[in-house]
Formats: C-alpha cells, structure tokens, sequence
C-alpha cells in the first residue's frame, strides 16, 4: 500500500499544478469550515437548552406550597400551606421505593463578613442529600452531613465565589465567617455549573437553621429525584399522585393549582431532549449537504484535470503504465487534496469559532465549540470523501486510450 | 523480430465503417531499420499503433519476439509495451512538469525499479543523447531537438526490443532532422531494431529498408542502401 514513489508523483503533480489544486481544495476547505462554524453554532444552541437543567438533575422534582384558593372540607381559601419536616418523611414513608435523593430547603438572605470583607449573599439550609440534587461539586473541605443535622452544628459551606469575595487570597476551611452577627465555621467550598448565583450560595444544615431562624420546624420547599429506573411515564404518575397525596394531607381542594405545586423535570427535559435531537438532524443534514457539494466540486476538477491531462495519461501508459497505477495516482491525488483541504477548513473553523466565542455568548450560545472526536470523524469522512470525489474521474482516466490521447493535438 | 500477417483494421464512421489497412503482410528481423511511408491517410500510423499495441487489431496475426500478441487487455498491453516497445512521437510527449531525468526514468518507474537506480540508469542514457548538463532542466527549457533527444533517451530507457518513431523529425528543422536520424543511424548501428513512419523521402533513404503504403496496402516493399546522416552534419 505505501509506495513511496507513487505519493512522490502524487506530489509532484500537485506541487506543480498548485493553483488548480489549492481552488480545487478550496470547496472542501469552505465546505468543512461552514460545517464546522454550523456545528458549533449548534452545539452552543443545544448547550443554551441544555443550561437550564445542568444546574438540577433532570430527574427532579420540586415541592412547593402557598396559600389555598379554594375553600376544601370547611376551610377557608386564602389558608397558607406550611411545609414541615415530617412532610419529607411523609414522602419517604409513602413513596421510599421511588425516591433516589430527598432534601427539605430554607431560603434566607444573609449578610456575610469575614475581616474586613463584607457582601449579601443567599442562604439555604439543607439536607445532604441536596448535594446531589443540585449537582454541588465540592472542590475542598466537604459536605453538610448526616452528624451536622443531628447535632445542629453551626457549619456552612460556600460556594466558590463566596470564597474569591471573602476570602480572597487566604484558605476558606476551617475559618469563621460571621452570617447575621452569628459565627459559623466553613467546612467546604463548592462549584456548580448553574451558574455564577448558584456560586453566589451558602449551604447550612437545614436543623441549624431551624432552630436559630425561629426555632421550628418549618422547611420552605421539599426536593427530591425519582429513581432513574422509572420510565417517562412512570415518572408523570410518580409526581401526579404525591400531588394529590399531598393534597389530601393537607386538606387542599384536588382543583387548586396554587396551594401545593408540584414541578417535574421530566416532563421538560423530556421536550428540551426532543429539541436536541431536532437540531442535530438539522446539522447533519446541513453539514451532509455541505460536504456532498464539496465532493461534487472535487469531483468536478478532478475530472477536469483528467481531461487536461488526457495527453500525459496516454503517454503514460504508452510507456507502460498500468490502469491501476493511474487510478491510484488520480485518486490518491483527489484524497489528499481533500484531506489536506478539509483540514484547513477544520482548523479555519475551530479558530473562527474560539474567535467569536465571546460574541456567541453574549448571544445566547453556551460554549460554541467542536470535540476533538470529530476530528477523527472529519479525517475518516474525508479520505472517504476524497475516495468518491477521485473514483469516477479515476475511472476515466484509466479508460482513456492512450492512441486517443496522443492523437490528442 | 516482428511478423504481421493478413492484417486488417477500420474505423467505424457514423453508420458506415472506413476499412483502413486491408491485409497487411510485414516482418521484419531483428537490427532492421525500416521506414514507413505513404500520404496521409494511406494506414502509415495505424500499422504503427497497432505494432506499438496503442490500437487493436481487427484481423490478423502479430506476433513480437516470438509472443503472439491477442486479447489484449489494457493490463496486458501495458506491460508488453513497457517490455518491448519504445516510443518516439512527433511532438515528443515529454511531461511538462518533470525535468528531463524525471522524464527519462519514467518508464523505468513502471518497470519497478528502484529510485535509486532510475535515476542511474536515466542519467547514462541522457549522457548517451548528449544532454547529462541538461539533467535537471523541464522540458519547455529545451530546444525542439534537445527535446526529441530526451524522448529517445527516454525511449531507450526501458531497453525495448523495437524502437517505434512516429514522425520523428516532423516537427524540426532540416539540420535538427539530419541530428536525429544521424543517433537513430548510430542506434541501429548497435543493434537497435527501429521502425520509423515518414512523409519525407530524405528521411525514408536514411533507412536500411523502405516500406510504402497506398490506401490500405502495402505497395512497395524494398530494401535501399542507406544514406548516412552524418555526412549533411
């Protein structure tokens, strides 16, 4: 297979031709690099969908509650709907088989100090099982954890950006940070890919909070995630019945949309999934376009070439070439002009896209960019594409009859 | 060397056929160097494209060094032609865009040979044409003659049994014409078996052998004494 003489003729008559085969390449380059401008594009698209849930996991479920609308088993509408903590055992109890991770939340706005740095942050105080709900990476220190709710220890951990603001330069673990006036000690800093508000956060187990914000055991929002085991359908059921569980715990009217309220993110990741596929199809059949007219162009040349160089193909083979060494060099010339020229277009295109990346953005497309996957994609796509735009013109060439080539002037 | 015997060839033309060569008897021996006449239309350079494999036969027999020459397939006929045959055309056919060494182990490419040795062996043959200064340079660098010569060094390379020129000095001038034929002359002198189709009678009596041609037939077929091209040097 490698022969290399033949890739020197190959060489050769590209070097020496090389304006007709940098234009001839010229359709590959600009066809890749629109494919891969296209793909980016689509990438930051699907990425933009995406955001919105890479913050929770996409098999959550959210319980909130607020005051009832309609008046239900002689009470009045206009009751507000507490959440407590024997809710979430309620729901565990009820539904324990299907409950992957269940955590209570309480939302509160702090101010944070630590030395002279000041700033106003959120709070929530969680179970640690919210960990996981909310994808939190900790990146040092650790968790809240199972001993910190039993023993109401006055620990937090912050989120990222709380430590650059606060701490600046110095380690955050084991330091005091004072939230309201009351000294808290860090025992974690954390990362999330929600966003910079979700790194703007301040996680305290969730009886800490209890006990010195009012003393009870009220929670404002009850999280958790089925098991991902349950089918789409069976998630919808899932959540359907605990709303009307729930309704009938807290003797809420089975028609009031606003007292308890239940969200499924099945039912939207589903929908953001059928989007994705939706722009997928659309970039391969885009970029399939794409490339089939860069091939046709190759193709076209080549075959120009063939006839050009009718003269030096017959005589060629009147000094006793043979049609598959024709072949080879035609095709293998359309290869490597494709190959070389897709390339460029590759790489053209990745940099275009880094680039434009902070003007995409701006404009709604989170991290426009290709994977290095699809450069190994590109270069098999290529060859092969190559191989089909050389093949007829290689066949051609190697019909030509060299007496009708060199009666050819 | 060569035998051709009731040789038939013709060409169709729309819906009727135009029979060109109508029973072509011919053999030639080996250090022969024949010249091939006639007008134009005569069948002077389908016999040579025939005998040079670049053109089938219709009916026929023709057998080249002992080996009958049928079914040919393209496979088949490029390697006879690398084996046996070298070719020298009127407008030399040298490709552009390699230099003349390039051009001259061309044929030696096709042989298998090494890049090594190619380049050896093209080298002593353009030294034999007189022209190793002028290894390097690209065809569109070199005189009409200079050219010619690079085509029969090129020609020679391969080593061919039978050397076919095709209107060899048609595109010279008369001094270039009395050059080439001059080394053609020398060639033959070592042993080279050469055919040359001609219009030219100058050219034709430089030969040991004259074959003339008239609509498909061979009309005379007679050996001369040659005329040296040296001396009109």
């Amino acid at each position: 297979m490698f022969d290399i003489d033949l890739w020197r003729e190959i060489f050769q008559s590209i070097n020496k031709n090389r304006t007709r085969s940098i234009l001839s390449g010229f359709t590959v380059a600009f066809a890749i690099l629109l494919f891969v401008i296209l793909f980016g594009i689509a990438n930051g698209l699907k990425n933009t969908f995406a955001e919105g849930f890479v913050d929770d996991a996409s098999n959550s479920i959210f319980v909130r509650t607020g005051f009832t609308t309609k008046a239900h088993k002689g009470l009045q509408a206009g009751r507000r709907i507490q959440l407590k903590n024997e809710d979430q055992d309620f729901i565990l109890d009820e539904y324990g088989n299907k409950v992957q991770y269940i955590t209570s939340r309480i939302y509160k706005s702090v101010s944070a100090s630590y030395k002279n740095e000041q700033n106003n942050y959120q709070l929530r105080a969680v179970n640690p099982d919210h960990q996981f709900l909310e994808k939190t990476q900790v990146v040092s220190g650790r968790y809240v954890n199972q001993s910190d709710i039993i023993n109401k220890t006055k620990v937090v951990v912050i989120g990222r950006l709380v430590d650059e603001d606060l701490f600046l330069k110095t380690t955050p673990i084991g330091k005091y940070i004072n939230l309201n006036g009351i000294q808290y000690k860090v025992v974690g800093v954390f990362e999330d890919d929600g966003g910079d508000n979700e790194e703007r956060m301040i996680y305290m187990p969730l009886t800490t909070a209890q006990q010195i914000y009012g003393n009870n055991d009220y929670v404002d929002q009850i999280n958790l995630t089925y098991n991902p085991d349950l089918d789409f359908d069976e998630a919808l059921d899932f959540s359907r019945s605990l709303t009307d569980k729930l309704k009938d715990r807290f003797s809420v009217a089975p028609m009031d949309q606003r007292a308890i309220r239940v969200r499924n993110l099945a039912n939207e990741s589903q929908q953001v999934g059928i989007i994705e596929v939706a722009i997928s199809i659309f970039v391969i059949i885009i970029g399939l376009g794409t490339l089939i007219a860069g091939i046709v162009g190759i193709s076209n040349i080549m075959i120009f070439i063939v006839k050009e160089r009718t003269k030096e193909i017959g005589v060629r083979k009147a000094l006793g070439a043979s049609p598959k060494s024709i072949v080879s060099i035609i095709m293998f010339e359309a290869i490597i002009i494709t190959t070389i020229a897709g390339y460029v277009g590759l790489i053209l295109g990745v940099v275009i896209l880094k680039l434009a990346k902070p003007i995409l953005e701006e404009n709604f497309l989170k991290n426009p960019s290709v994977d290095s996957s699809l450069v190994l994609t590109a270069t098999f796509v290529l060859i092969l594409a190559g191989a089909i735009a050389g093949y007829l013109p290689a066949k051609k060439a190697s019909k030509i009859k060299p007496i009708v080539a060199l009666r050819d002037d | 060397m060569l035998k051709i015997s009731k040789l038939h060839k013709s060409y169709p033309i729309g819906d009727s056929s135009l029979h060109v060569l109508k029973g072509i008897d011919l053999s030639v021996d080996s250090g022969e160097m024949v010249a091939i006449m006639g007008s134009s239309g005569s069948g002077k350079s389908t016999l040579l494209n025939i005998i040079g494999m670049l053109d089938e036969l219709d009916k026929g027999e023709y057998v080249l060094d002992n080996v009958p020459i049928v079914d040919l397939n393209e496979k088949k006929a490029a390697i006879y032609r690398n084996k046996f045959l070298g070719f020298i055309f009127q407008s030399f056919n040298l490709i552009n865009y390699k230099n003349a060494i390039e051009n001259v182990a061309l044929p030696l490419y096709y042989q298998g040979f090494k890049r090594k040795e190619r380049l050896e062996k093209a080298l002593f043959h353009l030294s034999k044409v007189g022209l190793s200064d002028w290894a390097k340079h690209l065809p569109n660098e070199l005189s009409g003659g200079q050219k010619q010569r690079v085509a029969i060094a090129r020609a020679l390379a391969a080593d061919p049994k039978l050397l076919l020129a095709d209107e060899p000095t048609g595109a010279l001038d008369t001094k270039t014409s009395h050059e080439i034929m001059e080394f053609l002359q020398q060639l033959n002198d070592e042993g080279k078996t050469i055919l040359i189709v001609t219009h030219e009678e100058d050219i034709a009596d430089m030969c040991k052998r004259i074959v003339r041609l008239k609509d498909g037939v061979i009309m005379e077929d007679k050996f001369v004494t040659q005329v040296r091209a040296s001396q009109y040097v």
